[in-house]
């Protein structure tokens, strides 16, 4: 166990993590140099299309240091707020982190949650400073910075760059003699921490583990004690670039196993694995529920496709999480599933990989927050979905949650972000200069606000210069009306969304306007109306359409047509008729777009 | 049955409402030329032995060129290929052009049908899509071309042009029907992008065309030319009994076609492949000895595709025995089973083993084609 040492590598978003694992995976042959493409951990292809880390990735290194040899296990982690559940798992695996901090960027929001996360955990953290070949590097001011996160000294800060691979080797030294190996009674019983799983369509469920005490050996009779299941390890191993199969994995190592469990239900990340004739006595407290930020209602576009889309997201479910659902219907869509998310980024990531995974096309509906409402007569419930908003004449009030959000910025952009968060009904609790030219703000902001296009804005108006990072701070009472969408008088449902009174004209405004965009004409006129309650307060037409045919079609034009008219019938695969209108998948997020 | 497609790509001035390849600079008219005379004769094993039942001068403007040019480009077509007899030689002219020397010149070089793009009678409309000729030109060229022994002859209007009203639409029908004319093409306006028209109507200069209005046109048009004896024979195409445009109606029947200069299309029966749409492009490839052009190859579902459209452009509609013939009983099974809302619509007409549009269909045949297309495997 001494030459054991487990750790994950920890930043805000972008700072260099997996482009810093590719070099320990390089300087520590686990990789050749053939296989060594950039962010190579990054393997998903919309990890490689976004150029971010979605999923943590674990992988084990060999390392001789001063004719000793270590196994170190490395998991990359993704640094975007909507994948911090990723993290905080990873970390139960692990004794110690790498801090990634870029050198020109400095201290940004998520650096400091994450190294909380990490803190929390008891890790022993190691602070790197990154990207040190960067021209606009400013290492003696980041480096200020880090000492005075940390309290660490000067000296334990190791400056390097993923991309030239300096520091490399001074980041191994620092990985073996400063984190602690692993601990834990290698005589007990098994136990063994599940700490994410996957579905793999030929090999059925594979979890990965760390194991806390004891040893799993191939062909062991094992349990999972939460599900009360038990399994044959068909196969167990240790993950290196592929999974490379062993006969055991002992305490402090961290594996795989596979024991044909093709039922997504029977496993749960966070459960312990022990022997069914030896268990432990007591299992590991797993992992924190999370809280999603975020609802939204996911529908199969093929209705009957309900079943398979249960399926899908249980299969999804076992490789995240953070992820939640639970069967609902719509009088528009028919059944689907209200599910809970970290973010937006995470609930498009969820639909994209529904449908690049296991080919489902899907329509998610108006993502909401989720509200308390309490009713004159003294009861009171959580509201997930606009369709549970209650009557407004039997309302007490309803609540909404609230954040803390704290906002690292360049001091020239603190008018232009103030501005930002009071519009989204923010209100400033803090404002304090980190150094002079760096500020901290500190707002008191509606979660409904933030969720939905905040982050781009505030990216775009600090020019990429603002960072930001939130907790949930309870409940406030708010003036909040539901907003529904009617297309030829009829209420369509999904389209409803919760929103402050004060913002629900310019909103049905422009809902009505995106929605007349989207909607292709049809052979019969379509009202868009925006309502709250009985009261119209928007309306738009799509005028008939009176006529489609091609004029000409001659020579050059035959293949032309042909393909134009196969992609509008692919087009209307993405449909969903909704009373006699069509309408186009994307029409459901519309609102997420607006401006 | 084959045809030659002959692309002249000159214009003397560009209407606005204009996507097709051509230039306004004759600067390369001589090199141009020269190079389609390469193609002719590069490209003579074309139709491995089959006759060639009809040629076309199109584009652009082919009422631009002179008599020796066209008579060299019909000498090379003759020596280069097997051109019958009775072969259809049809030009496309505009009316400013056809005066009573060229016309002359035209009937010896062995041009045997005319299709004249007069779009409207209306002097307004004539300058507002900026063409060359006049109300005037528009009447005067088909008497012409009429004494200068021409029997053939189509002409081109246009509906849905923005500022036509119902009432000097159907003055512009009833003008051309009573014309000594075998043959009319009429086209519905299509907003192209990247054109004049595009940008004047963002730019509010030009209204933008209502549809409806043109839709009602389309169907009184439909109705009319069926009662003076010209009735449709295709989506666009009118024609008196025995004057169908075999030209054209090779491309909707799947013969193939070759097709000679800049942009222009070819269809061996297998392959569909196009010239570059550059006339500088083009000239320098064939001066360094190759054919500048992309080539595809359809495969078995887009072919199947590409019989349904083409089919249905044709009201004698889509032949379901050579469908099944040609790709098998699964594939004909599954066009008529998408057929089936159509049919019982009434947009759709089931019959003798063809599926055709009915006038009410022919409105929005674009969508029901695109429904009745095979699903991509
Ligand atoms: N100049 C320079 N660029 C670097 C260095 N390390 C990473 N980058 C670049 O920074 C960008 C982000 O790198 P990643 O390794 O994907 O960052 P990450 O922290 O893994 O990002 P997430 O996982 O999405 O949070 C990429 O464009 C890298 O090429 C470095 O040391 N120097
Ligand atoms: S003359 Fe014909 S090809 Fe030339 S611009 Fe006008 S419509 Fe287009
Ligand atoms: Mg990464």
């Amino acid at each position: 166990m001494e030459h054991i040492r487990n750790f994950c590598i920890i930043a805000h978003i972008d700072h260099g993590k997996s482009t810093l694992a590719d070099r320990l995976l390089e300087y520590t042959n686990t990789v050749s140099k053939r296989d060594l493409q950039a962010q190579v951990l990054d393997d998903m292809d919309l990890e490689r299309e976004r150029g971010i880390t979605i999923k943590s990735h674990a992988i084990q290194m060999d390392y001789e240091l001063d004719g000793k040899r270590y196994v170190l296990n490395l998991i990359d982690t993704p640094g975007h707020v909507d994948f911090s559940y990723e993290v905080s798992r990873s970390i139960a695996a692990c004794e110690g982190a790498l801090l990634i901090v870029d050198a020109a960027q400095g201290i940004q929001a998520q650096t400091i949650s994450n190294l909380y996360l990490a803190l929390e955990n008891d890790l022993e953290i190691i602070p790197i400073l990154n990207k040190i070949d960067l021209p606009s590097a400013e290492p003696e001011l980041v480096k200020d910075q880090i000492v005075d996160l940390l309290g660490c000294k000067r000296e334990d800060i190791i400056p390097a760059s993923g991309k030239t691979g300096m520091g490399v080797f001074d980041i191994l030294r620092a990985i073996i003699d400063r984190i602690p190996h692993p601990q834990g009674d290698a005589e007990a019983p098994l136990k063994a921490l599940i700490f994410d799983s996957v579905f793999n369509s030929f090999r059925g469920i594979i979890a990965y583990y760390k194991v806390l005490e004891g040893e799993i050996r191939k062909g062991d009779h094992v349990k999972f004690v939460a599900t009360g299941a038990d399994y044959h390890a068909d196969e167990i191993g240790i993950l290196r670039l592929d999974k490379s199969p062993r006969d055991v994995v002992k305490t402090g190592d961290v594996g795989y196993i596979i024991s044909g469990i093709k039922n997504a239900r029977e496993v749960k990340v966070g459960d312990t694995i022990t022997q069914v004739g030896r268990p432990c006595l007591n299992a590991v407290a797993g992992f924190e529920d999370v809280k999603p930020m975020v609802f939204a209602g996911i529908y199969p576009v093929d209705t009957d496709e309900y079943e398979e889309l249960r399926t899908s997201i249980e299969k999804l479910q076992l490789n995240d999480a953070s992820l939640v659902f639970e069967p609902e219907s719509s009088a528009a869509l028919g059944f689907g599933f209200r599910c809970g998310f970290l973010g937006m980024l995470h609930m498009e990531i969820i639909q994209e990989r529904l449908e690049r995974e296991f080919d489902m096309t899907v329509i998610t509906t108006v993502p909401n927050v989720s509200y308390f409402a309490y009713l004159t007569n003294g009861e009171s419930f959580v509201v997930n979905n606009p369709s549970d908003f209650p009557d407004p004449s039997k309302l007490d009030r309803i609540e909404e949650p609230y954040i803390k959000a704290t906002i690292i910025t360049k001091a020239e952009f603190v008018g232009s972000v103030m501005g930002l968060c009071i519009g989204k009904r923010g209100e400033i609790v803090n404002q304090s200069y980190l150094t002079t030219d760096r500020v901290e703000l500190i707002f008191n902001m509606p979660l409904a606000e933030i969720v939905f296009d905040f982050y781009d804005k505030l990216k775009s108006i600090s020019k990429g210069y603002a960072s930001f990072d939130y907790h949930q701070i309870g409940y406030r009472a708010s003036d909040l009306v539901r907003l529904d969408i009617r297309l030829n008088s009829e209420p369509v449902d999904a389209l409803s969304a919760l929103i402050h009174r004060d913002h629900a004209y310019t909103f049905g405004k422009k809902i009505c306007e995106k929605l007349k965009e989207l909607i292709t004409r049809q052979q019969f006129e379509i009202v868009i109306q925006a309502a709250i309650g009985a009261k119209i307060i928007a309306r738009e037409t799509v005028k008939a359409l009176r006529k489609d045919v091609t004029a000409k079609c001659y020579g050059g034009d035959i293949s032309r047509k042909r393909k134009l008219l196969e992609k509008q019938k692919e087009g209307k695969k993405r449909m969903r008729q909704v009373g006699s209108v069509e309408i186009p998948q994307q029409a459901f997020l519309a609102v997420l777009k607006l401006d | 049955m084959a045809g030659i497609y002959l692309h002249i790509p000159f214009c003397r001035k560009a209407c606005h409402y204009c996507d097709f390849h051509f230039s306004t600079s004759l600067e390369k008219r001589e090199q141009v030329l020269q190079m389609m005379q390469r193609e002719l004769e590069q490209r003579s094993g074309f139709f491995k032995g089959v006759a060639v039942s009809s040629v076309y001068f199109g584009g652009g403007t082919p009422s631009l060129l002179s008599g020796a040019e066209l008579g060299q480009l019909m000498e090379l077509v003759r020596k280069n290929y097997a051109i019958q007899n009775d072969a259809e030689v049809t030009l496309e002219a505009n009316p400013d052009d056809l005066n009573p020397e060229y016309l002359a010149m035209l009937s010896q070089s062995g041009v045997n049908r005319l299709s004249i793009g007069v779009q409207s009678f209306r002097s307004e409309d004539l300058a507002a899509m900026n063409r060359a000729h006049s109300a005037e030109q528009a009447l005067s060229c088909i008497s012409d071309a009429g004494d200068a022994g021409f029997s053939n002859i189509s002409i081109d209007l246009m509906f849905g042009w923005p500022g036509l009203s119902m009432e000097a639409w159907k003055d512009n029908v009833k003008q051309a029907l009573d014309l000594p004319i075998t043959h009319l093409s009429c086209y519905g306006l299509t907003v192209e992008e990247r054109t004049a028209l595009t940008r004047k109507i963002a730019a509010g200069e030009i209204e933008t065309p209502d549809d409806a209005l043109a839709a009602e046109q389309y169907l009184w048009l439909l109705e009319s030319a069926e009662t003076s004896g010209i009735p449709w024979y295709e989506i666009s195409n009118f024609c008196r009994e025995g004057f169908a445009s075999r030209h054209n109606t090779s491309y909707w029947t799947s013969e193939p076609y070759l097709g000679i200069g800049p942009s222009a299309h070819s269809f061996n029966g297998v392959e569909r492949s196009w010239n570059v749409s550059s006339n500088s492009a083009y000239v320098q490839g064939w001066e360094r000895g190759f054919r500048a052009a992309e080539t595809e190859t359809a495969s078995e579902p887009e072919r199947i595709n590409e019989y349904i459209l083409t089919g249905l452009r044709m009201r004698r509609g889509l032949d379901l025995s050579t469908l099944k013939s040609a790709f098998g009983p699964i594939v004909h099974d599954g066009v008529l089973k998408r057929a089936g809302e159509y049919i019982d619509s009434g947009a759709l007409l089931h019959h003798q083993s063809r599926l055709a549009f009915t006038t009410r269909g022919l409105l929005f045949a674009d969508r029901i084609t695109a429904e009745l297309f095979s699903d991509p495997v």
